[in-house]
């Protein structure tokens, strides 16, 4: 008995490496850490009340920026692993396997469990106050789509402890990634983490087109909309056009390993270019989907830094459509050297560069906007001044690759590896900070640091460039990515050394952001006015944070920019505040059955992973029950009575008369 | 001051309208979702790796019935919306009953064809062409199923609470799923049954 316990454990734990039983002790301890706080405060009806079946977009939008930040952590430790291990050649510090696992995780964990939600959670904080919305179009399903993306982000994360990681690359090529070579639970865990928490992106997008589209306040049409509403919908189209292809992707991968189909297998008639054809129908999609949210992050900025209006509303508009169109017909520059043929080739060359000319007229755009401009750079508009240029060298390289024949030089070479991280670190991530700086005080209600910030950003872009510059020489000079050691006969050394010092300044640069916030929340210097960078849209308009109505009385649009031109307004007397009349508000209730319903989930990936039958299929029997529980419930709603509006707004500073 | 939205005293929009709109957008992605099947199983058709092909398989007769027996559920599933606008409840549960019974009728032929495929040898890791053809149908088939069991929910509460908004907007989305199976099922005959066998 005991001793197949020993074995059970000895294959179900990952074991052997002393880095990973220092994850797990570590892991043990917060565990014990976190529960034994919140019982000691008795805070777990808190939790639960407050947060954990919260259907408020705000509160949804802070745990989805919560957890993205967590796992640029994570992320973050396994990039330093990889860069420890190429810093010089013939390192002995991880194994060629080890290496596999982390730039796998690595890959998946930055993209889909960092990027992707620390977007929807500007989606959530951003989008209804800007729509001057009391919430998106669906409050309980925004909640099962944030507590789904953190089941899948589990699930996967579980793999680095037990079962084994993945390691089969972020897109987990076949034939690798098939049970004949990568027989161990860690690819099914990706298979799982990223079906679950891809249901849950998928239903996001939905969610956020209805609201988009159905959920303006009166008088917001939608060429009076602001730019970041308009990117969240571009990207939000494309979320809806590329998950079911990512879904039925995974879901094939999953009946080869599973059921012994033969979709990508070598044997049986399979086709593994098949699997790469249509993981990148989603995959090219995607980094635009990322990147899309953060072009319009740039926009609200620059304006509003720049005291001026947008220049070129409705061309950014144009662009930003036909990006989010042209995503689709790019995806096979991923594999030009697959052996198409020169007309396939070239068809995707020119299509990829064509997306160089909306993106060019954003950069554009955003430099008109400035020009003549009463510029002051504060640290959002820092931020965004920094990534233009780094932009512009991360698309002109993608140009460069789109060159089809001459990206049989660059292909699966270092220069590629440079290329998209400096679109989606310098573009992406950067961007998306500069979000984060700008809205922070209207999600928290309270300012963070700029002097602290300043230091963040440039230890940040200072250690990007050091780090991915050389990156892009030593593709030129035969370097081939997933490389986990190199001889001294190389000469690749001092790039690579100047590379992992530029990663660990990124990871200073982190640290810095979380002393920061920190400092911040220690000295803290409230938000009063609602508006601290005298900002042009409705989110601005209301105290900060905002109140969990949003707004006590819907507000009236005229104008684009309408916060802005309403200032002006009263500035000049043309508008007196206006004497209100409050009426009850219409609220939605909270639900325990999303976060139920996803650790059903949870249950079903787990139980497939293992080939625990017992523990799936009542897994999904919950997920059923959890359904129809909520098809039978009538009772969603509530209303929240005038008094009630009257004494919140009052603790906010503002009175209602 | 006057009240500027006296039109509307609510301002939420109206809920049942978002959540068929959101339908539609739904049904979309799962468009996408069969789109993404149907070429798979294209490029893998021939991909027989020696193994039977669709010729040497597939049997007419049964799959005509299913056929018929699914677009005449189509059929059905409209009489029942047509007894809800006539605000007939009674008979707009009978119509959604018959809607389930053909359902069920089709899945069992289907569930009796893969049987039948299975005894003679030609299963899921047979070769290319059978995991794609069992995916793409049996996806068409995992659907009718949801759309069964959900039916079966909606007429409980039709029983419950009579025809109010709520449940007009849940028959109304479930007959669309159920036209548009149905249609998804057009496809699987033409491009699977009919072109495989000629
Ligand atoms: C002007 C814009 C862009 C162009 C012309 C472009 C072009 C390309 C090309 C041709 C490749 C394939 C290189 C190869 O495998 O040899 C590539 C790879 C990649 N690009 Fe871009 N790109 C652009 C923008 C972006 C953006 C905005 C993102 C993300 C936010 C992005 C993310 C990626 C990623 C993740 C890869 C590598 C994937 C892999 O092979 O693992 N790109 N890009
Ligand atoms: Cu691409």
């Amino acid at each position: 008995m005991w001793e197949s316990v020993k074995e059970f454990a000895s294959e179900f734990f990952v074991t052997g490496d002393p880095l990973i039983y220092g994850a797990d002790v570590s892991i043990v301890l917060s565990m014990i850490a976190i529960v034994s706080v919140l019982t000691y405060f008795k805070k777990w009806g808190w939790l639960w009340r407050e947060w954990l079946t919260t259907v408020d977009h705000k509160k949804i939008g802070i745990m989805y920026i919560l957890a993205s930040v967590l796992m640029l952590f994570r992320g973050g430790v396994d990039a330093l692993l990889m860069r420890a291990q190429l810093v010089m050649p013939e390192m002995q510090f991880l194994s060629g396997d080890h290496y596999n696992q982390i730039f796998t995780t690595h890959g998946v964990i930055m993209i889909l469990f960092m990027a992707m939600p620390l977007m929807f959670g500007l989606f959530n904080v951003i989008v209804p106050l800007q729509l001057g919305a009391r919430d998106v179009a669906f409050p309980f399903l925004n909640a099962l789509s944030f507590w789904l993306f953190f089941s899948g982000a589990m699930l996967f994360n579980l793999s680095f402890v037990i079962g084994g990681s993945p390691d089969a690359g972020w897109l987990a090529y076949p034939p690798y990634s098939e049970l004949a070579f990568n027989p161990g639970p860690g690819q099914d865990f990706y298979i799982w983490g990223i079906q679950i928490s891809g249901i849950g992106s998928l239903m996001t997008g939905i969610n956020f087109i209805v609201t988009i589209l159905k959920v303006r306040a009166p008088g917001l049409t939608l060429m009076k909309m602001p730019m970041f509403s308009w990117s969240v919908l571009s990207s939000c189209i494309a979320i809806v056009f590329a998950f079911p292809i990512l879904t039925v992707t995974l879901a094939l991968l999953f009946i080869d390993r599973y059921l012994g189909g033969h979709f990508f297998t070598l044997d049986g008639g399979g086709n593994p270019m098949m699997y790469i054809n249509l993981i990148w129908m989603w995959g090219h999609p995607e980094v635009y989907i990322i990147v899309l949210p953060a072009f319009g992050i740039f926009s609200e900025i620059v304006a509003t830094f720049s005291r001026k209006k947008l220049f070129g509303y409705k061309s950014m508009v144009f662009a930003m459509i036909i990006i989010s169109v042209l995503s689709f017909l790019v995806w096979a520059h991923h594999f030009f050297t697959m052996g198409s043929g020169a007309d396939v080739n070239a068809f995707f060359a020119v299509t990829t560069m064509l997306i160089a000319i909306p993106t060019g007229v954003k950069v554009f755009n955003w430099l008109f906007t400035m020009f003549r401009g009463k510029i002051t750079f504060e640290t959002p508009m820092l931020w965004t001044v920094g990534i233009i240029p780094n932009f512009v060298i991360g698309g002109m390289t993608g140009v460069l690759l789109s060159v089809a024949p001459a990206d049989f030089q660059y292909h699966n070479s270092y220069f590629l590896v440079a290329h998209f991280h400096q679109v989606i670190i310098a573009g992406v991530v950067f961007g998306f900070f500069a979000g984060l700086y700008y809205w922070w005080p209207k999600i928290f209600g309270f300012m963070l640091n700029e002097r602290i910030g300043r230091w963040a950003f440039w230890l940040w872009n200072i250690g990007f460039y050091l780090c991915f510059m050389p990156q892009y020489a030593l593709g030129l000079m035969g370097m081939t990515r997933r490389l986990y050691t190199y001889g001294w006969d190389k000469g690749w050394f001092e790039m690579n050394l100047v590379s992992t010092i530029g990663a660990v300044i990124m990871g200073a640069a982190f640290l810095v952001q979380i002393w920061d916030i920190a400092h911040s929340i220690k000295h803290m210097k409230k938000d009063t006015t609602g508006d601290p960078w005298n900002a042009r849209t409705l989110e601005w308009s209301i105290p900060s944070p905002a109140p969990f109505y949003n707004f006590a009385v819907m507000p009236q649009v005229t104008s684009q920019d309408d916060w802005h031109e309403r200032k002006l307004r009263i500035e000049q007397g043309l508008e007196k505040p206006a004497k209100v009349e409050l009426e009850p508000i219409h609220m939605p209730k909270n639900s325990g059955i999303p976060i139920v319903m996803s650790m059903f989930w949870f249950f079903v990936g787990f139980g497939l992973i293992f080939d625990w039958l017992w523990m799936a299929v009542p897994g999904f029997i919950g997920v059923l029950a959890c359904m129809v529980a909520h098809s039978f419930n009538y009772d969603t709603d509530y209303y929240i009575t005038v008094e009630e509006i009257k004494r919140t707004e009052a603790e906010a500073g503002r009175v209602i008369t | 001051m006057a009240n500027v939205n006296a039109g509307h005293h609510d301002h939420h929009p109206d809920q049942e309208e978002l959540r068929t709109f959101a339908f539609w957008i739904y049904l979309m992605t799962d468009v996408i979702l069969f789109a993404t099947l149907f070429a798979t199983y294209i490029v893998l058709q021939g991909s027989t790796d020696g193994g039977p092909g669709p010729k040497d398989l597939f049997q007419m007769n049964g799959i005509y019935a299913s056929t018929f027996i699914l677009l005449t559920s189509s059929f059905t599933s409209g009489l029942a919306i047509l007894a809800m606008n006539k605000g007939n409840r009674l008979a707009l549960m009978n119509w959604l009953a018959v809607t389930i019974f053909l359902g069920a009728s089709f899945l069992f032929l289907e569930i009796n064809e893969f049987m039948h495929l299975v005894s003679e040898g030609a299963t899921i890791s047979t070769s290319a062409f059978l995991t794609a053809f069992y995916t793409l149908v049996g996806t068409h088939g995992l659907h009718v199923t949801l759309g069964i069991g959900w039916m079966i929910i909606v007429i409980m509460q039709i029983a419950k609470r009579g025809i109010t908004p709520v449940t007009k907007r849940k028959v109304n989305i479930i007959s669309l799923f159920w036209h548009f199976l149905d249609i998804v099922w057009i496809f699987v005959f033409t491009i699977v049954y009919v072109m495989g066998v000629n």
